[in-house]
């Protein structure tokens, strides 16, 4: 139970990496911005990948009527993701340090990993939905307003993993170091809940 | 033996097949170098995208400016704007950078630049500052190579014709100014054909603090002789400095005749540390003079001008040992100093022979007081003493020399129009290459340090002729860039230069490129009236001057409807571009303005005055085609009555 213990705990500590970077990135490229313009996204707030990246990209959405990239205080999820994430890494570290003792089963790993990907994915539709909302809710004064075949205006939704093509830009959005670090550590967890469940019955057999 | 026979001629003609293979081969590697010289498109080829290898800073004579090209394509990439007005920009209109342009003449619209010099550590080229002299009202420029934007100019006092100049030494102690229309000193009423003895050249040696700034340290009072171009020691002669003289007649008239009469004239070896010395052990006497001095401030967007009205006068004389003069023949134009200070060129450009002094033997005879006569008590020195060797029949007139750091060097013929490379120490002609026509100068990038880079040389041409599609009478001046990494020079292109070329300087682009700025950062704008976001922007009055506060953002002015001005006003655009992101200017016009536009970069200040002559409603546009919606940025000036009552009132969308 001991290396599963350690597992566990090195698991969730790696959620904490999430703190330090960014966990996912949307990088817009487009022929007269040679040095692509990008925004990284922190659990607690979106900044540029260079200093002045958001003022730009501002700067253009507001021909199409996108709103302004939110700052951390007006989006309710930029308070309340840093709370899930450090309560979760705190529970998983205490959950590991239990296990390590052998005062709890291995399965209690198992349960945090399940409720761990239950909010991930919350977040994740969250976080989708943002981008439908931002893509999409448009200023009705905007200066260009662009219609598909079928007359209706165009979503300028980045997308949510991959690479899409949004008039003059290539929107490219993929996950960074703190999302990696969060999918290692998971993956620990899981570990974690093998290694111990394996152990298990050599212990009964004591 | 007939077998014998047979074999042995059978050996011997596959020996002379052999042999003739071997010679089939190498004239197949001539002509392919003979192809390559053909192929010449490929290694001046930068393909679209990429970046040329060198930047060469080109000096834009009677342009005043100072032009930057890219090598080995021959592009141009700016022209920074110097001694002259530049409406594009609105240099030296705007009321921010007027006074860059201000001397003891007042207001000059106009200069004359010459010779650029790259600042130096430790004898190689830095990229920190290019420095440019103006020839006609003595100036000295230095321009920032993180901007491209001039930052200073220095007036000279008491010179006239500062040609001798703007060289600097290897660790930019000091960049030099000089004399070549010997005047009294200081300035008087006097007759002129009392000019002989009476006249002076002063050499001004002017400091270069860490920041860039200039100050004249001293200025040495020399003989009235003329002096044309200089060049500082390295290596075992840095604390020297070497300048040309001709006119060692004091000719007051026809000159052209008159100031070639002597067989040598000099080159005045200056000690500037001896000087440095004396200097600050209280030498020299300071003396009444008067000069602008013009700093921009990259912070404030705002450049001041500074009269001042004292300069240390030092007469080398007082001094001991600091001053000498080298017989050099034929009124020596170029001064050249090799990479390794030993060897100092005097380009007789009335021969066809080229002098080359040694500095150790220079050394030498100055201690052996090895002199033959003295020239207003400064020692003339023995010419056979300091003489390291000649360089003969090299071609017709020559002018300048620059070094490849490989030990040969390359001298203009302006008479015979070609380039000639010879070697140092055996002072032999190896190759020569016809100009196109009758060049000038010559560059190496870093040709003028410790360290040149060897590898292309431009020679920039003063008459263009049939080169290129013809424009009229007048044309372009053209340089021409020659492969100089082989034995023997290589001609690859021609392209046309902007004024007159009069020299230029050249630098690996990786010294520059990294430190190149993209913008102008809006929270480190200190102008005094600058609008640093909408809410910012307002009108004042004060009294018949009315100043706007103006902003400009991808794609409107805020406020874009003023009201309340009136005939007879001057009204103050200070217009603040709020973009943070690279190349994105805008511009400012407005009607009937009797001044430039303005283009301001992003985080940039820029104000230009508008006198509105007529009532009536007028409008102001961008001119820089800033985004899709360019042609809607634009706004309108409400123009009343002198007598009216409307009040000043600005808006933007209503509001």
């Amino acid at each position: 139970m001991k290396t599963s213990g350690i597992l566990m705990i090195i698991g969730s500590a790696l959620l904490l990496g999430l703190f330090i970077y960014p966990l996912w990135n949307i990088r817009l490229e487009a022929p007269q911005y040679p040095d692509p313009l990008g925004m990284d996204i922190f659990i607690a707030g979106i900044e540029g990948e260079e200093e002045f990246d958001i003022q730009n990209i501002d700067g253009i959405n507001h021909y199409i009527g996108m709103k302004k990239i939110p700052k951390p205080e007006e989006m309710w999820e930029f308070n309340t993701f840093p709370i899930v994430i450090g309560t979760m890494a705190g529970l998983g570290i205490l959950l590991g340090l239990l296990g390590f003792f052998g005062k709890i089963s291995p399965h209690w790993f198992l349960g945090w990993l399940v409720l761990m990907t239950i909010l991930g994915i919350l977040g994740m539709y969250d976080f989708n939905n943002w981008l439908i909302e931002y893509g999409t809710d448009l200023d009705p004064k905007a200066i260009i307003k662009l219609t598909d075949s079928e007359g209706n205006p165009l979503s300028y939704k980045p997308p949510l993993l991959g690479s899409e093509k949004i008039l003059n830009f290539t929107a490219h959005s993929y996950p960074r170091t703190g999302a990696y670090l969060m999918f290692l550590g998971m993956f620990l967890t899981l570990v974690a809940w093998f290694v111990g469940y394996r152990s298990e019955p050599s212990k009964t057999k004591k | 033996m007939k077998h014998f026979k047979f074999i042995l001629s059978i050996t011997f003609l596959s020996l002379l097949m052999v042999g003739c293979g071997d010679d089939d081969r190498k004239s197949s590697n001539r002509s392919s170098s003979g192809a390559m010289a053909s192929n010449a498109a490929e290694r001046v080829y930068v393909a679209p995208g990429e970046h040329d290898e060198f930047y060469a800073f080109i000096s834009g004579g009677y342009s005043g400016n100072l032009t930057v090209y890219g090598l080995p394509s021959g592009r141009m990439l700016k022209e920074i704007p110097v001694f002259s007005q530049f409406p594009t920009s609105g240099y030296g209109y705007s009321e921010e950078t007027r006074p860059m342009l201000n001397t003891s003449f007042g207001f000059i619209p106009w200069g004359d630049s010459h010779h650029p010099d790259i600042s130096q550590t430790n004898g190689d080229t830095d990229g920190r500052w290019v420095f440019i002299n103006e020839n006609n009202t003595p100036r000295i420029a230095r321009i920032s190579l993180e901007t491209f934007e001039t930052e200073e100019i220095i007036e000279i006092p008491h010179s006239a014709g500062n040609h001798s100049s703007s060289f600097v030494t290897e660790n930019t102690e000091y960049v030099v100014a000089g004399t070549r229309f010997s005047v009294p000193y200081p300035q008087k009423d006097m007759p002129i054909e009392e000019m002989k003895g009476n006249f002076k050249g002063p050499l001004t040696f002017i400091a270069v603090g860490d920041d860039g700034r200039m100050k004249i340290d001293f200025q040495l009072d020399m003989p009235g002789f003329n002096y044309d171009l200089s060049h500082p020691g390295r290596g075992d002669s840095h604390g020297w400095f070497f300048f040309t003289t001709y006119n060692t007649e004091e000719a007051h008239t026809m000159q052209e005749v008159n100031a070639s009469q002597n067989d040598k004239d000099f080159i005045a070896a200056v000690n500037w540390k001896k000087i440095q010395e004396y200097v600050q052990n209280g030498g020299g006497e300071e003396i009444d003079a008067e000069y602008a001095h013009n700093v921009y401030d990259h912070s404030t967007h705002t450049a001041t001008s500074t009269m001042m009205n004292k300069v240390l006068r030092v007469d080398p004389r007082e001094v001991g040992d600091a001053v000498f003069f080298m017989p050099t023949p034929k009124s020596p134009h170029g001064c050249d100093v090799d990479p390794s200070g030993e060897y100092i060129g005097g380009n007789g450009k009335l021969s066809t022979d080229l002098t080359v002094h040694s500095f150790s033997k220079m050394i030498q005879a100055i201690e052996n007081e090895d002199f033959t006569g003295e020239a207003y008590g400064i020692p003339v020195l023995n010419f056979d003493s300091t003489l390291a060797g000649t360089v003969k029949e090299g071609g017709l007139g020559p002018l300048h020399t620059e070094f490849d750091g490989k030990g040969n060097a390359y001298t203009t013929f302006f008479i015979s129009s070609e380039v000639v490379k010879w070697k140092l120490g055996t002072w032999e002609v190896l190759d020569r290459q016809p100009s196109y026509y009758s060049v000038g100068h010559l560059m190496i990038p870093g040709g003028n340090s410790r360290n040149p880079e060897g590898k292309y040389l431009i020679s920039m041409n003063k008459i263009t002729k049939d080169r290129y599609l013809p424009t009229g009478p007048e044309l372009e001046h053209s340089a021409q860039l020659y492969d100089i990494s082989g034995e023997k020079m290589e001609l690859l292109l021609d392209f046309p230069t902007h004024g007159e070329p009069h020299y230029a300087a050249g630098i690996s682009a990786d010294k520059v490129k990294p430190n190149s700025k993209k913008i102008y950062r809006l929270d480190e704008n200190k102008h005094a009236r600058a609008a640093l976001s909408e809410a910012d922007t307002r009108m004042e009055r004060d009294g018949n001057n009315v100043h706007v506060y103006m902003t400009t953002v991808r794609s409107h002015f805020a406020p874009d409807n003023l009201e309340g001005i009136k005939v007879g006003d001057k009204v103050f655009f200070h217009v603040t571009n709020l973009e943070q992101d690279f190349d994105v200017p805008h511009g400012f016009a407005i009607i009937g303005a009797n001044n430039s536009e303005l283009l301001i970069m992003p985080g940039q200040t820029k104000t230009t005055t508008w006198e509105p002559k007529k009532e009536g409603v007028w409008p102001f546009y961008c001119t820089d085609f800033c985004s899709a919606l360019h042609q809607e940025m634009q706004g309108y000036v409400r123009v009343s009555g002198k007598n009216s009552n409307v009040p000043l009132r600005w808006t933007l969308d209503g509001e």
